[in-house]
């Protein structure tokens, strides 16, 4: 009886997760619309709903009602999975975050290799939409993504770990209780370890697809890459798929270097604001800033982008990691 | 039965029913998706058996990395799987050979562990600390008491890393152009661009400057 309602319970949390996620999902997506529109003095969607408020539900129901078309030449079974398989991997992710103290799902150990382990499986989707679409550049979209998640997961990877010496833990809600000291905004992570909170940012933006790094779908070489084939519904998993894996990676960025549920500054009255109002706040700024850096920066040329994520991250988030570990170890600060 | 044993069965299964798949379906892309099906249920037993640590690492090592490159050269490959079929009964009896060979060592093993008295009936157990977290147990272990032997396979694994670089790198001869960064960050409109006023009818010299 016990174990029915505890799994009715979680079934209950995660449904209103999912609700909560998608709705902001909408809204996101429409800020983001909204600022990339601002920067170009335009001004956006703003017909449906008051400011274009309605506007993503009623993107959603043309995407709904739309006839899916399934290419001839293509293997169905994967055509139809792919969008699936992305959908699902980034809502999985959620499944660890702590909102707000206590305010997890699964509140497990390995919470961030969690995240990290889910978020590296998310490239399958993309591979197997841009084969099984058998055409010419749905391929060489999923061929770059291939190279491009890979390469930049390493440089994330040293970024975790440098985070982690810090902590001593791997669970999500340690890593944001270790920031809760008495200096506040300046106790967070971004403050001591700001050049890898640096390449945390730019790494979360190549490694979910955002601009500049958006070469798997880059318009101007490659059509939409893996999209090509796709419209209606499993085009719009696909879209809900990376702004969910988006919203994850701001969310972990808040998490490992902002602080994530606590205050800025750490006494009453701010204290009295529930933790979760703070970490959507501070998941909406780091948001904005992906936004704005789609707005301001020209896409990457492939070399590029393999070069900065190879010879330029890699080896730095090496040395940080082994400069982070001594410091700790010689000033015995070493949880 | 409770939840865990429901979850032993769904992952014990699919992980089997998925390892048949891989050498049973026909597209080779199918068998590597089904190998990481495979590999993601495997993930699954582990964290049943408290291993989440392990669990996590299989599918972060395997799963987000190792079967991207399966799958990447398997679908780049452009075989013709009917010809590679066409020696199927040539080579079966080999295969029948090594395959009875590896049963007949697995019904030793298994059958030592049944017939003698000396072992013991039921699985070692597994020392599983309860008072730290799994990483740490491993890190304990790995950086004191085993710290040479980790040391030792990670320098043959870099080994074997500079060995694969030294036998694909080629240094090619003839004249390549090579892009210099540094130069390319370093270049100023002033050393690529410049500002000619051209009188009228008499147009710009071919190296530059009025003519």
């Amino acid at each position: 009886m016990d174990t029915i309602l505890n799994v009715l319970l979680i079934v209950l949390q995660s449904v209103v997760l999912l609700v909560a996620l998608l709705v902001f999902i909408a809204y996101i997506l429409l800020a983001d619309r909204k600022v990339w529109a601002a920067v170009q003095l335009r001004r956006g969607p703003n017909v449906v709903g008051p400011f274009g408020l309605l506007q993503s539900f009623a993107d959603l129901l043309k995407f709904v009602l739309k006839e899916p078309v399934i290419p001839a030449g293509s293997n169905k079974g994967i055509f139809l999975l792919a969008p699936l398989v992305t959908c699902f991997l980034a809502l999985a992710a959620w499944a660890v975050i702590p909102l707000a103290d206590g305010w997890a799902i699964a509140d497990i150990n390995v919470g961030v290799l969690y995240v990290f382990a889910i978020s590296s499986l998310g490239v399958y989707g993309v591979i197997m939409g841009g084969w099984a679409s058998n055409s010419k550049y749905p391929f060489l979209g999923a061929l770059r993504s291939a190279a491009q998640m890979v390469s930049y997961e390493v440089s994330i990877g040293f970024v975790i770990i440098t985070v982690l010496l810090c902590v001593g833990s791997l669970n999500l809600s340690d890593i944001v209780r270790a920031q809760d000291t008495a200096a506040g905004l300046f106790g967070w992570y971004w403050l001591p370890l700001f050049p890898m909170f640096v390449i945390f940012f730019i790494s979360a933006l190549a490694e979910t697809n955002r601009p500049p790094f958006d070469l798997v779908e880059a318009e101007s070489e490659i059509v939409a890459g893996f999209m090509t084939e796709y419209g209606s519904t499993p085009y719009l998993l696909f879209m809900l798929g990376e702004y969910v894996a988006i919203l994850t990676m701001c969310a972990l960025t808040t998490i490992l270097f902002l602080g994530g549920w606590l205050s800025p500054i750490p006494f009453a009255p701010f204290t009295w604001v529930p933790g979760v109002v703070w970490f959507v706040l501070k998941g909406s700024f780091v948001f904005f800033m992906f936004a704005m850096v789609k707005a301001f920066v020209p896409r990457y040329r492939y070399d590029q982008l393999m070069r900065l994520g190879w010879k330029v991250f890699l080896p730095i988030s090496l040395f940080m990691v082994v400069l982070v570990a001594g410091v700790l170890q010689f000033t015995g600060w070493a949880p | 039965m409770t939840l865990p044993d429901i979850f032993f069965y769904v992952f014990a299964s699919v992980t089997v029913a998925a390892a048949v798949m891989v050498i049973s379906a026909r597209n080779p892309v199918h068998s590597v998706l089904f190998l990481i099906l495979a590999f993601v249920n495997a993930a699954g037993l582990f964290v049943l058996m408290g291993a989440e640590f392990l669990a996590m690492i299989l599918i972060v090592v395997y799963v987000g990395a190792v079967a991207v490159l399966f799958l990447f050269v398997t679908m780049m490959l452009d075989a013709d799987y009917r010809e590679l079929r066409a020696g199927f009964l040539q080579y079966l009896p080999v295969g029948l050979l090594v395959g009875l060979v590896v049963l007949t060592e697995l019904v030793l093993v298994v059958g030592a562990w049944s017939v003698s008295g000396a072992l013991p009936k039921t699985p070692a157990q597994t020392p599983i600390p309860t008072d730290m977290t799994n990483a740490e147990a491993l890190g304990r272990v790995l950086y004191t008491d085993y710290v040479l032997l980790f040391q030792a396979s990670g320098l043959v694994l870099l080994t074997a890393m500079v060995g694969a670089i030294v036998l694909t790198l080629r240094e090619r001869r003839l004249a390549v152009k090579r892009q210099d960064i540094g130069e390319q960050v370093g270049r100023r409109p002033a050393d690529a661009i410049e500002v000619v006023k051209a009188p009228v009818g008499q147009g710009v010299a071919e190296g530059g400057g009025v003519r």
